[in-house]
């Protein structure tokens, strides 16, 4: 019988010079010194500042805007409204752009875009704002999708009739033949909240015009986007737009769409012929949006006696907000990789993703999978109690094994998930304290993972994904590596140096890497679906590799074996040589040898600059059904978390006491890198169980658009976190590389939930698990016992 | 009181000095100028982050008379006289604090964004209490958020910080 082929512990006792290694950030003395540029940091000569003329109700016809008096308070540049600008829709999803740059006709959230204004300094701008009249014709609101669902319902837009956005039906396998051999069956619902990314630095765009040309910078996640969409919304050529991000304070999936200060800020400039910077505050970015969409999720799972899962149906309702943003393809997600993370033929998956009068929701950390992972894993908690299994063996039984399909049409390569709940389960001490913890305290297991990048740019193009230049200094003694990938404080640009250093063989602390330029760098689509490390991986690989080919052939001509050597005379061949850390050698006798950066010279010399380049793309990936292309990904990631919770049956305050993750994420480039991204995604995941949602009063206004009443996790609610990782490696990656920064948030909220449910023995079924949550369901089960005892 | 001029708009301008990393500085601010505003608008001093703009997210602490304040919550007459520190002033003579060698050793920060203010705030801590348990250094930047870290590498930095400290003076 043919042996498994096995990607596990593949990258035991492999050394290299550079990956592998906690190196030092590439921006770090930026960041601790107070020197590093983020984009409200920056001043231009005669800038002026702008912001957006938001809508104050939330659905209705814009009958007058009336901009006079502000136009005449001294210091006012532009007001511009929707007559004043491009008409066309846009969005992120092709087959839904309903967004235009302002408002034409009608608003359909309190806070939508009607305008912008700019004026010499902010505190013009603030009276001026205060100064416009808009009057409004309103139109009765729907704020959630059952409000959204009903019959004679307000119409939010033309297009989507009965307010659903976007529909999905979806079947593999045979899920009524299964439900017939099925030894057991559940069904659970549960919901999960609205939240925001909780990035501290607001957006900001800065936008000048050169001639034709418009150069924008931008706190953003993708420079090619961003480029893309202004050059189709202001029907330009994407070459007369220039998209620099200086460093960005954190995006989560929140800056990646057109915020609307980008397009204003494009538009004012042009107007007023001086440079315009737009920003939100704080609370704004809660009115833009983009975050966790609402979700109510219903289970209904058949396994055998010993808990395979024989099927699963999955429906999902998703509060999609006023516009799509990236929501078909949240809507996609919410269903998509559940068939990953386990191994089962039948499944059907149905979603409605409906428009309502809130700011829209779109990707936030882990792209769709946070919600449905948490109900998932919420209902495979109560079913392997049903059966008498333990958690983490029922996932054991159920977890996808490397080198499989998905009934829906993902290859999965490496896959270490088995491993990974061994190892959480292990180093936790699952076995000593599942089910023996005092009553109050509990312990809770949660499965996740992700996509390392998606399988198909947003909008549809034969371009690569990835592109990336390596340059030779003169003399040989600098490199600068050149892709548009996006450090948005993941570590891409250190882990891409170090690749770099790795496949050229040239040390690390003579390289620089020069990124987050459309007129500087090369195309790479950006921080987005945890696509950096193996897609701009590869290209920057492959870079690497072309200079050393380069650097091979050169020194070849340049280095002689001695006679007396014992090996041979004459010229050598490349692949007689080896380069490592700036010193090309001979094979077989590396004592003979000449530094990179001679042979480097010489080449310049000879040929001019010495130059690397590298490319990927993915190739066609996934099946032909509706929707098939949403989760593909050359690579997919697993992890399991466990957490112990402490909480407070007198007043249902939770505190999160320990947490543990093991992540298969192949290769690890830089450890210290990845954990940070785990401990990160702990603290975003613990916030969400426990504390997080945007909360909105009866006309749609954001009621905690700030940091005080919007709750993030602070140090003192940190609990310990132990990180770990499983030593696989991913064919599908360079140097066998996959992602962590998203899927590593993704088992975080079923596992505290998880661990919730075991400290007090009752199921909220509705996120966040607010105290008052859990003492209301510890009252209620009280009464339930003492009126059952009667 | 800071002394004042009226303009002709009948706008009230107050001559303060302020003493910001070392250098005295004489300014004219408005009543209503923020010292976060004036830190990175009239001396150009951006490493001070602005992001919440109420008190709550610590971005933009920085040290008045040797502790920590929000500066979005500080009017910048009521600084006059004073001395303030910002990230730009930690290191000296081109040589970084050992908060911030810690903080690169550790790879504390990622987007960087809440750096300088954690900085400010772990400063203040370090110069009040030297030798801080693990609990003292989560209560001492309790009041700076991060989204990124979960706030380990941040917590490890500084207690290594404080180590080495103790070291130097031990040693």
């Amino acid at each position: 019988m043919a042996k498994e082929f096995s990607y596990l512990n593949f990258n035991r006792n492999k050394e290299y010079s550079y990956i592998g290694k906690s190196l030092k950030r590439t921006d770090i003395l930026d960041k601790v010194t107070g020197r590093g540029k983020f984009t409200a940091d920056l001043k231009f000569s005669n800038m002026l500042y702008g912001k957006l003329i938001r809508s104050t109700e939330a659905h209705a016809r814009i009958i007058k805007i009336d901009t006079s008096e502000a136009e005449k308070l001294p210091g006012v540049r532009a007001i511009i409204t929707a007559k004043d600008v491009p008409s066309i829709k846009y969005g992120l999803s092709p087959a839904r752009y309903d967004e235009t740059i302002f408002c034409i006709d009608k608003v359909r959230y309190y806070g939508d875009k009607i305008g912008a204004i700019c004026a010499v300094d902010e505190e013009t701008l603030y009276k001026a704002l205060k100064l416009i009249k808009v009057e409004y014709e309103v139109l009765p609101a729907v704020f959630t999708p059952a409000e959204a669902a009903k019959e004679g319902a307000p119409q939010i837009f033309e297009e989507y009739p009965g307010n659903i956005n976007t529909e999905i039906h979806l079947e593999f396998g045979d899920v009524e033949k299964a439900k017939k051999e099925a030894y057991y069956i559940r069904t659970d619902r549960l919901q999960g909240q609205r939240t925001v990314h909780g990035f501290i630095e607001p957006h900001c765009s800065i936008a000048y015009w050169e001639g034709k040309r418009v150069t924008i910078h931008s706190a953003h996640q993708s420079a090619h986007y961003l480029q893309h969409h202004i050059a189709r919304i202001f029907n330009m050529k994407e070459g007369d737009v220039r998209v620099i991000l200086p460093y960005i304070g954190a995006g989560f999936g929140g800056k990646l769409d057109v915020s609307g200060l980008d397009v204003a800020a494009v538009a004012l400039s042009k107007i007023t012929g001086q440079p315009v910077k737009m920003f939100f505050d704080l609370e704004e970015v809660w009115y833009n949006g983009r975050a966790r969409h609402g979700m109510d999720m219903k289970y209904t799972t058949g396994v055998t006696k010993e808990g395979k899962i024989l099927f699963v149906e999955s429906e999902i309702i998703l509060d999609g907000g006023a516009y799509t943003g990236l929501g078909v393809a949240s809507s996609y997600y919410a269903g998509a990789l559940l068939t990953v993370l386990y191994d089962f033929d039948n499944y059907r998956f149905d979603a409605y993703r409906y428009v309502t009068n809130l700011p829209p929701c779109g990707a936030q950390r882990g792209h769709g999978q946070p919600h449905p992972r948490y109900a998932f894993e919420s209902h495979l908690d109560h079913i392997a109690e049903d059966l008498g299994i333990d958690p983490i063996d029922i996932r054991l039984l159920n977890a996808r094994r490397a080198n499989t399909v998905t009934p829906n049409g993902y290859e999965v390569k490496a896959y270490y998930l088995k491993e990974a709940n061994e190892m959480a389960r292990d180093v936790s001490g699952w076995k000593e304290k599942k089910g023996k913890l005092p009553k109050g305290r509990g312990i809770g297991v949660g499965n996740g993972g992700f996509v390392t990048g998606a399988g198909y740019c947003m909008y549809r193009t034969d371009l690569p994904h990835s592109i990336a230049m390596i340059k030779v200094y003169d003399d040989g003694t600098h490199a600068v590596v050149y892709t548009n990938a996006v450090d948005i404080g993941q570590g891409s640009d250190t882990v891409l140096t170090q690749m770099a250093a790795q496949a050229m063989g040239y040390p690390y602390e003579d390289i620089t890497i020069c990124t987050r330029d459309t007129d500087l760098s090369t195309l790479d689509f950006g921080a987005y679906a945890s696509r950096q490390t193996l897609m701009a991986g590869w290209a920057v690989k492959r870079a690497g590799e072309d200079v050393k080919r380069k650097i091979l052939a050169q020194a070849a001509e340049m280095l002689k074996v001695k006679e007396d050597g014992g090996y041979r005379f004459g010229k050598l061949t490349p692949e007689e040589l080896e380069c490592e850390e700036g010193i090309v050698y001979v094979k077989q006798e590396p004592a003979v040898n000449i530094t990179f950066a001679e042979v480097a010279r010489a080449y310049f010399v000879k040929h001019g600059v010495l130059i690397g380049r590298g490319y990927y793309h993915p190739g066609k990936l996934g099946g032909t059904h509706k929707g098939a292309a949403v989760g593909t990904s050359p690579a997919y990631s697993s992890a399991t978390q466990i957490a112990e919770v402490e909480v407070d049956m007198e007043t249902g305050l939770t505190k999160v006491v320990g947490t543990w993750d093991v992540h298969d994420s192949g290769f690890v480039v830089n450890p210290q890198l990845l954990h940070g991204q785990v401990h990160g995604a702990f603290s975003m995941g613990i916030g969400e169980t426990i504390w997080e949602k945007v909360i909105f009063d009866e006309k749609g206004r954001v009621l905690n658009g700030n940091f005080a009443e919007y709750r993030l996790p602070t140090a003192l609610d940190m609990p310990y976190v132990e990180s770990l990782v499983v030593d696989t490696f991913e064919p599908n990656g360079p140097w066998g590389v996959k992602e962590v920064g998203e899927g590593a948030t993704t088992p975080t909220l079923g596992c505290v939930a998880n661990a919730v449910y075991d400290a007090i023995g009752v199921r909220i079924s509705e996120l966040p698990l607010t105290p008052e949550k859990i003492w209301r369901a510890l009252k209620e089960a009280e009464g339930a016992k003492e009126k059952g005892g009667k | 009181m800071a002394e004042f001029i009226v303009d002709k708009d009948g706008i009230k301008r107050y001559l303060v000095t302020i003493t910001v990393n070392g250098i005295k500085y004489t300014k004219m601010v408005k009543a209503n100028s923020l010292l976060v505003n004036f830190l990175r608008e009239d001396l150009d001093l951006t490493g001070t982050k602005k992001a919440c703009e109420q008190g709550d997210c610590g971005a933009c602490t920085v040290l008045l008379d040797g502790k920590p304040v929000n500066s979005c919550m500080v009017l910048t007459v009521s600084v006059d006289g004073r001395e303030v520190t910002t990230v730009e002033g930690l290191a000296s003579n081109g040589k970084l604090d050992i908060l911030q060698e810690k903080f690169i050793e550790h790879s504390a920060p990622q987007c960087g964004y809440c750096a300088p203010g954690i900085l400010m705030s772990a400063k203040a801590l370090l110069m009040r209490n030297p030798n801080p348990t693990e609990l003292e250094v989560r209560e001492a930047i309790a009041g700076n958020l991060c989204r990124c870290t979960g706030y380990v590498h941040y917590v490890q930095a500084i207690l290594d910080a404080a180590a080495a400290n103790q070291e130097r003076k031990d040693g």
